[in-house]
């Protein structure tokens, strides 16, 4: 029960007036930023990061500065239902899948009850995630604490090797993504032996470059090139939502236990595994269909359908901030960028934290649970303001959005540097994106590129350049062994079809 | 990056060749440059070029693999990758947004996102003037009460600041 105790301190630091009114800015900035085109979560964060810089400096400020960070996550994780169901544009990856039933929902009329199951039963998902987190960080992060440097690198070697195999998508596309961002994480100044390396005399590479204005790139002006060559219109379902379409909704959402609890498990367990979420929607829509009773249904409109992608999605998002506080691991481009926020205020995020810095992380885990509280009530009070949002003409809102990326990435260093980087990030992000090299990656690479080599190093050094120091003892052995599995899945799951195939 | 986009549509094979081109001579120099700083083991443990010699390696080898596929596989170059028309669309927000950026160091961030976003609705949203101006004039101001006040967060300033004393 002392994770009861820790969580009410953690209560008592995240109910401070300052800190609830941190989570209602940034669940309504994040519902923005995951209902803007161009704009989601991971880089509606990298672009509000900067903003945290003078804030995390004050005593208890870095708590404040993650709450903040983490409710805008939140926002855009509910954000992402509204346009998916309204206008049938799914805002993140894993709302594709809320899209195939809350939007013939929408357009039937029923757009209030779609949305009032997409956000409860995101909310319902991501308080299982919670609970989890709750109860389970302490002890992966127990776990973790005799971790050295083969095992952490091992850990981060799973982390990578997972995207490979689990990606689905082109492998060879997913390898070249991957480590360009480990060779752009290697640019400037090698810390350990203090020699440049691949800067070939530019002063302004000196820095190396930096995920945050990356991310800004890749993500938002890539996508608001990817939008404005599908045209500019926005054709969406009125929202109206009240109180008594709500309470109805409330009434029928029981019905749907046994599917809420499964996409939340799925959500659970596969949100641990980097890029996640969006397998996980899937998946529990499919098995929603398969496993329901009006299967057949599904696709023309049932709140069921809705119910699942939604629980599994929220879920996922949430548990993927798990090995980002305890390993120093995110499991989401979004969870990468939180991560490099806490590097940039000085902490060090890893088992460590949970001894050095109880009130940071009982903090953010009381917020979680807060701060999805608010998102319910603000989403469910709100959601007409948003959805006006999206019937600004594209024409005023894609500058103004271009404008915000290119002040977000000036601040993150003062140098206009970063802005022309931030446009050419931007038409690689495109390019990348229409050829099916997936971006999250190279994200993930980019920020964990430097300890990741750090990590290699020593525990390299330590062995006297041996490799087989990667399988020296069980605990980095099976880590290691789980990664070449997962690496090698698809293979491996061709030749187990191929044996059954042949019989 | 877009290797083929001298072709008015490129199919998605070339592109997907270029780019891949692309990779393999990023990939290159790093392997390049690596090896230069050395990329064996030191007197006391791995020199710099360690690590990034061996990601260097993994994009050359990922990026010959795609090449190879591509090249390959014919039915790629029926498919467009952009048509002329999309083409259009992205270069007339692509070429404002680089002039856009590199007027930032002159005019200073507010007077460049002012003429930005009153290009992008006159030319895109076929605005009249009298709305143009407020909306675009507006969210500068916006804009600069945010961050210059607000979060007291100095962006680029140009002549026009310089003039009327904001500085």
């Amino acid at each position: 029960m002392e994770e009861i105790n820790a969580l009410m301190q953690g209560f008592g630091v995240a109910l401070s007036p300052f800190n609830l009114l941190l989570m209602f800015v940034g669940v309504i900035l994040g519902i923005i930023i995951g209902v803007l085109p161009g704009l989601g979560g991971a880089n509606g964060v990298a672009i509000l990061l900067p903003l945290t810089f003078s804030m995390a400096q004050q005593p208890g400020g870095t708590t404040s500065a993650i709450i903040l960070l983490s409710c805008i996550y939140w926002g855009a994780l509910f954000g992402g239902a509204i346009t998916s169901i309204l206008f049938n544009i799914p805002g993140e990856p894993w709302s594709v899948a809320t899209t195939f039933d809350g939007h013939p929902l929408a357009q039937r009329g029923r757009a209030g009850s779609a949305l009032t199951a997409a956000f409860t039963s995101s909310f319902f998902g991501a308080l299982i995630a919670v609970v989890m987190i709750t109860f389970l960080s302490p002890v992966v992060a127990g776990f973790a604490l005799k971790f050295g440097p083969p095992e952490f690198f091992s850990v981060y070697l799973l982390t990578f090797c997972a995207f490979v195999g689990m990606s689905g998508g082109n492998a060879a596309k997913t390898v070249a993504s991957m480590m360009i961002g480990f060779a752009l994480a290697a640019v400037g100044l090698d810390s350990v032996t203090g020699t440049l390396r691949l800067t070939f005399g530019f002063t302004s590479l000196l820095k190396g470059f930096d995920f945050l204005i990356a991310v800004i790139g890749l993500f938002g002006i890539g996508e608001i090139l990817e939008t404005l060559e599908e045209g500019l219109a926005f054709k969406g379902a009125s929202a109206k939502i009240n109180m008594k379409v709500v309470l109805e909704t409330w009434k029928e959402l029981p019905r749907y236990w046994a599917t809420s609890l499964r996409s939340a498990a799925v959500g659970c367990f596969m949100g641990i595994v980097p890029g996640g979420a969006t397998p996980a929607s899937f998946m529990s829509y499919g098995l929603a269909r398969r496993l329901s009773k009006d299967g057949k249904d599904f696709g023309n409109g049932v709140v069921e359908g809705v119910v699942a992608p939604e629980t599994a999605a929220h879920a996922a998002g949430t548990s993927a901030l798990l090995p980002m506080i305890t390993l120093g691991v995110p499991g989401s481009p979004t969870a990468a960028v939180l991560l490099g926020g806490l590097l940039i205020w000085g902490l060090q995020p890893g088992p460590l934290l949970f001894v050095e810095k109880p009130d940071f992380v009982w903090g953010l885990i009381a917020s979680m649970y807060l701060g999805n509280i608010a998102g319910l009530i603000v989403v469910l009070t709100c959601v007409p303001l948003f959805a006006a949002i999206l019937r600004i003409p594209f024409s005023i809102i894609a500058p103004v959005i271009i404008v915000i990326c290119a002040i977000g990435a000036y601040t993150v260093h003062n140098s206009m540097f970063d802005v022309y980087l931030m446009v050419i990030f931007g038409v690689v992000g495109y390019a990348f994106k229409k050829l099916g090299y997936p971006l999250a990656p190279m994200v993930l690479a980019l920020v964990l590129g430097d300890r990741a080599e750090e990590n290699f190093r020593n525990a390299i050094k330590g062995s006297q350049g041996d490799l087989t120091v990667f399988f020296s003892n069980g605990l980095v052995g099976s880590l290691t062994g789980l990664a070449l599995i997962l690496l090698f899945w698809p293979m491996l799951r061709g030749l187990w079809r191929a044996v059954l195939g042949k019989r | 990056m877009e290797g083929g986009t001298d072709r008015s549509a490129a199919s998605t094979r070339a592109v997907e060749i270029g780019v891949a081109l692309v990779i393999l001579l990023f990939g290159l120099i790093v392997v390049i440059d690596s090896y230069r700083l050395g990329a064996r083991w030191g007197d006391d443990g791995p020199q710099p070029g360690y690590f990034p010699f061996y990601v260097g390696l993994l994009i050359c080898i990922s990026s010959a693999a795609i090449l190879v596929r591509a090249w390959r596989n014919p039915s790629l170059a029926e498919e467009s990758f952009v048509s002329r028309e999309e083409l259009k669309k992205i270069l007339i927000v692509l070429v404002p947004t680089v002039v856009y950026v590199s007027l930032i160091a002159y005019l200073g961030f507010y007077v460049a996102s002012t003429l930005y976003i009153a290009y992008f609705m006159w030319q895109l949203g076929k605005y009249s003037w009298i709305k143009t101006v407020p909306v675009s004039v507006g969210v500068s101001v916006a804009f600069f009460l945010i961050f210059e006040t607000w979060f007291s967060v100095p962006l680029p300033k140009g002549p026009l600041e310089a003039a009327l004393g904001l500085n």
